[in-house]
């Protein structure tokens, strides 16, 4: 009998999380961006609650995301009988003129986060982020603090340790749950694969190309790639260092994109 | 695939551990050339040269410094001859202690940087200290920077001899001590050309020898539940096995509330096949007959259950602004069990920074402090070095994280003024690892010609021929010393009892495997014996009717005690209480010496872990003892 696989053991801690989560902070949503770890996280939370999520479930629309995608929600939606709500985010033209065009998107992202907290009064957003896809996110507590305008105060990040987490959102803020911070991209693809967990098939290599992380249309490319199964993907993640977030254009308009988009308020 | 083996980089600030990281990465491959390109732009932003603590110190604040400065902890991934470690930058800033706690609290190892041409300083001594308090034991030490120092031999030598003492004064020891230049690469990844005098292993592979902490699936039961769902009107309460095994149909007890129940199901999703849960995993648990469970409540097996304290000393880290004094009331908080708690006194605070003694009056923040500590309820508990998840907890004071610390004894009432027990400089784990087994109390009950003592210095002989740390304790032997004053009233064989338990107690916590073979007849005073030893206490009942024992009469008491030469004489003038719960029971008028001694010796073995094959000395001179 196989105890203490390296799945396992990410499987238990996240499941701990998201247990703790629902019990200490509410009300509670999780984002689902239709990606490979927002997808995993929706797996795990069916673990974690034997079955059905006790909190809503939202998409963040830009309408910008490609056609697979969105099929991929409603059959996912359906058949896992998900409490689903798509919020549509505030247009480009509200966001910030100065910022650069990548940078823009992500902050109607940003503004749509806001609008659905303070609308639906969420203390707790539970978000697939991994502290491998970036540095900045490497910083990364996995109960993380907000200010009231969702700001990240990196300098005063609370203390986590033996199953301790700040689970009090902040006075006029809310606490961002982080259950995926410890998993890299190859642990996520490889559970995909042992749980059978269904995934937008851009992943896979279609003429020469594949998708490694999912982002809207209009900022986000594929990469070159031979890669048609999920073994052939972990390997090819294996043998390169590529990062993962190389496609993302909002990343890497300047030194500090993505720090300035964080501490706004991005995910 | 095993899990990445966690490893926290500590030392001062500037000492080179970020540089280290950066360089690590990329001696070993791991740093793509996209972000390799993404830090030579930043650096040259800077007008610098290649400034490798970018890798991890990626925020602004960090680096528009003129060297740059980690603020918060970062972990990154690093793949060395197919083995995968998890690399845990920690600030080395005084401001940042908590963040360094954060990072290092998940460590199976540390790497401890030192600057050669500073030498340990306060952060130096500070992370060490909290590493050796959080059980992070296995430590390598880099002293940095020999480039600085025209990788000069001698600086080495009285370095790492200094180094060595510092830690020892903590009572840690370096796996390796190597000598290197983060910025220069040397020593890192291969053995360097530069120092051609360092003759040991280059850093990674140090690195590569440490071993991931261990699951504690062989250590008792504890499951602390997290939260009650309903779900199709079953109660299911679920939680992480932090240690041990749980199966289908155990016998469990829910504390502090005590309600024994039987374990109904093992939930999970999508399936409940399988009908054991061990160490590490999360699951859902119903229990029969119906009963009121609650997030706190610890789930165990009554035969190794925890303590239940309202009233113990802890070893706390102090971060908190505020020094602790007698009577501040804090929220101590072991994962989910939750408890109000006062401080009933603070004593031998030692500053970490400077390792100098200070006064109890001034605690100063980073100092390891003994802290009394008095619960609003009792408090299931095991003690530092025992079980984790119940012996470690945070203090908090409203939402601000003030402490950290250990569970390091009970106290039975107010701790008197002139005492002032002080913490050990070693854990349990230390002793054990010389003994090669746990200290246990093999404690021996029942009828005067039982067989306890045969058993006795029967099981002494194999156990110590095994190899085992072990001495074994006659009751008539201890009525001659330690207990010379005693008779045999009532309240002098209660006595007779609680002293020899105190003393077994002692040896068992040294480390050996106290072997005691007492009549002890009142399940009263047994119990006492077990308090005395907590976990480590085992009680054998030797099992033997009344009419073998007085038929053996090895001594001619029955006789006597017939013949009313002998009052109160158990068995026949006074009464045996018979053990209400023993660990083992061996039946003696049944089965011979051999065979009980046999299965005393596996019961042993097991429990404190003593290996099958122990001593190397014996095979290798050939004398085998049977
Ligand atoms: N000469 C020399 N300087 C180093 C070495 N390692 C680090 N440094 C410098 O020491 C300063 C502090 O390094 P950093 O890695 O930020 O230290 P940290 O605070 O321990 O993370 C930086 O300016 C580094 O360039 C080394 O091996 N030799
Ligand atoms: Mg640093």
């Amino acid at each position: 009998m196989s105890s203490g696989t390296e799945l396992d053991a990410l499987e238990a801690d996240s499941v701990y999380i998201l247990r703790e989560a629902r019990r200490c902070v509410r009300p509670l949503c999780l984002l689902w961006s239709m990606g490979k770890d927002s997808t995993a996280l929706l797996w795990l939370a069916r673990k974690a609650f034997l079955g059905n999520i006790p909190f809503p479930i939202v998409q963040l629309d830009t309408e910008m995301e490609l056609p697979e995608v969105y099929a991929f929600r409603d059959r996912i939606a359906a058949e896992w009988q998900l409490d689903l709500r798509v919020e549509l985010c505030p247009p480009e033209s509200e966001a910030d003129p100065e910022l650069p065009p990548g940078a823009r998107a992500a902050a109607r992202k940003t503004a749509g986060l806001r609008r659905l907290l303070s609308a639906n009064g969420y203390r707790g957003v539970i978000l697939g982020i991994r502290r491998d896809e970036q540095a900045v996110r490497a910083k990364e507590r996995v109960f993380s603090p907000r200010g009231p305008d969702g700001d990240w105060d990196f300098h005063n990040q609370p203390i986590e340790l033996w199953d301790h987490y700040a689970t009090d959102p902040p006075a006029g803020g809310h606490v961002r749950i982080h259950p995926l911070l410890d998993w890299t991209e190859v642990d996520i693809w490889r559970y995909h694969k042992r749980e059978n967990i269904p995934f937008v098939p851009l992943y896979l290599e279609r003429d020469g190309k594949r998708y490694r992380s999912l982002g809207e249309k209009n900022i986000t490319e594929p990469i070159e790639s031979t890669a048609s199964t999920i073994d052939e993907m972990i390997a090819e993640l294996e043998a390169s260092h590529a990062p993962e977030r190389a496609g993302r254009t909002m990343d890497h308009e300047r030194e500090d994109a993505f720090e300035r988009l964080r501490t706004a308020g991005y995910m | 695939m095993e899990r990445p083996v966690r490893i926290a980089v500590a030392g001062h600030i500037d000492h080179g551990k970020s540089t280290l990281i950066g360089r690590l990465l990329h001696e070993t491959g791991n740093l793509s050339k996209e972000r390799f390109a993404e830090i030579e732009l930043a650096s040259r932003k800077r007008n610098g040269p290649i400034e490798w603590a970018y890798v991890t110190d990626a925020l602004q604040a960090e680096r528009d410094r003129v060297t740059p400065m980690t603020i918060d902890t970062s972990r990154i991934w690093l793949t060395w001859r197919g083995k995968k470690f998890q690399i845990i930058d920690a600030p080395g800033h005084r401001e940042f202690v908590q963040n360094m706690v954060t990072g290092a609290s998940e460590a199976d190892g540390a790497l401890l940087v030192v600057d050669a041409v500073e030498g340990a300083r306060e952060q130096t001594r500070c992370h060490a200290y909290v590493l050796r308090l959080l059980g992070v034991n296995q430590l390598v030490l880099a002293l940095n920077k020999f480039d600085a120092l025209g990788y000069d031999r001698d600086r080495f030598e009285s370095l790492a001899a200094s180094c060595k003492s510092e830690l020892a004064a903590m009572g840690f020891a370096a796996l390796a001590t190597v000598p290197i230049s983060a910025r220069e690469g040397e020593n890192l990844v291969e053995r360097s050309a530069v120092m051609p005098w360092y003759t040991g292993p280059a850093l990674m592979e140090v690195l590569a020898a440490i071993q991931p902490r261990a699951k504690e699936v062989n250590d008792p039961l504890r499951l602390r539940v997290q939260d009650v769902y309903e779900v199709d009107g079953r109660v299911i309460a679920v939680g992480r096995v932090d240690s041990g095994v749980l199966a289908l149909g155990d016998q469990v007890v829910l504390l502090p509330r005590g309600t024994n129940a039987v374990v109904d199901s093992i939930d999970r999703w999508p399936s409940s096949a399988e009908a054991i849960a061990r160490a590490g995993e999360s699951i859902g648990v119903t229990l029969g007959p119906p009963t009121t469970v609650e997030r706190g409540d610890v789930i165990a097996h009554s035969e190794d259950a925890p303590k239940l304290e309202q009233q113990f000393r802890s070893i706390c880290f102090w971060i908190g602004e505020t020094p602790p004094s007698a009577g501040a009331r804090f929220n101590a908080q072991f994962g989910p069990v939750t408890t109000a708690v006062t401080v009933t006194s603070v004593r031998n605070p030692l500053d970490t920074e400077s390792l100098a003694a200070v006064g109890d009056g001034a605690v100063p923040r980073y100092a390891i402090v003994e802290v009394y500590l008095c619960a609003t309820e009792l408090v299931p508990l095991d003690f530092h070095g025992e079980l984790s998840a119940t012996s470690r907890f945070v203090l908090m004071n409203g939402g601000e994280l003030v402490a950290c610390g250990f569970v390091d004894a009970a106290v039975s009432a107010e701790p008197p003024e002139n005492l002032t027990p002080k913490a050990h400089l070693l854990s349990g784990g230390d002793r054990q690892r010389r003994n090669g087994h746990t200290g246990a109390v093999i404690w021996m009950t029942g009828l005067p010609g039982a067989g306890k003592s045969t058993l006795a210095m029967a099981l002494e002989r194999k156990l110590f021929d095994a190899g085992a740390n072990v001495f074994a304790i006659d009751g008539d032997r201890v009525r001659q010393g330690l207990n010379g004053d005693l008779g045999f009233s009532a309240k002098d064989r209660s006595e007779n009892v609680r002293r020899v338990a105190e003393a077994a107690a002692l040896f068992a916590e040294m480390g050996a495997i106290v072997i005691a073979a007492l009549i002890s007849p009142q399940e009263r005073d047994r119990a006492v014996a077990r308090r005395a030893a907590g976990r480590r206490f085992h009680e054998i009942f030797i099992d033997c009717d009344l009419e073998t024992c007085e038929r053996r009469d090895p001594k001619g008491l029955y006789k006597r005690a017939r013949a009313a030469e002998i009052a109160d004489f158990t068995g026949v003038s006074a009464a045996y209480e018979r053990p209400f719960a023993p660990e083992l029971v061996l039946d003696t008028a049944h089965s011979g010496v051999e065979q009980s001694v046999a299965r005393l010796v596996e019961y042993v073995r097991r429990v404190t872990g003593l290996e099958e094959e122990k001593p190397l000395e014996l095979s290798l001179s050939g004398q085998r003892t049977s």
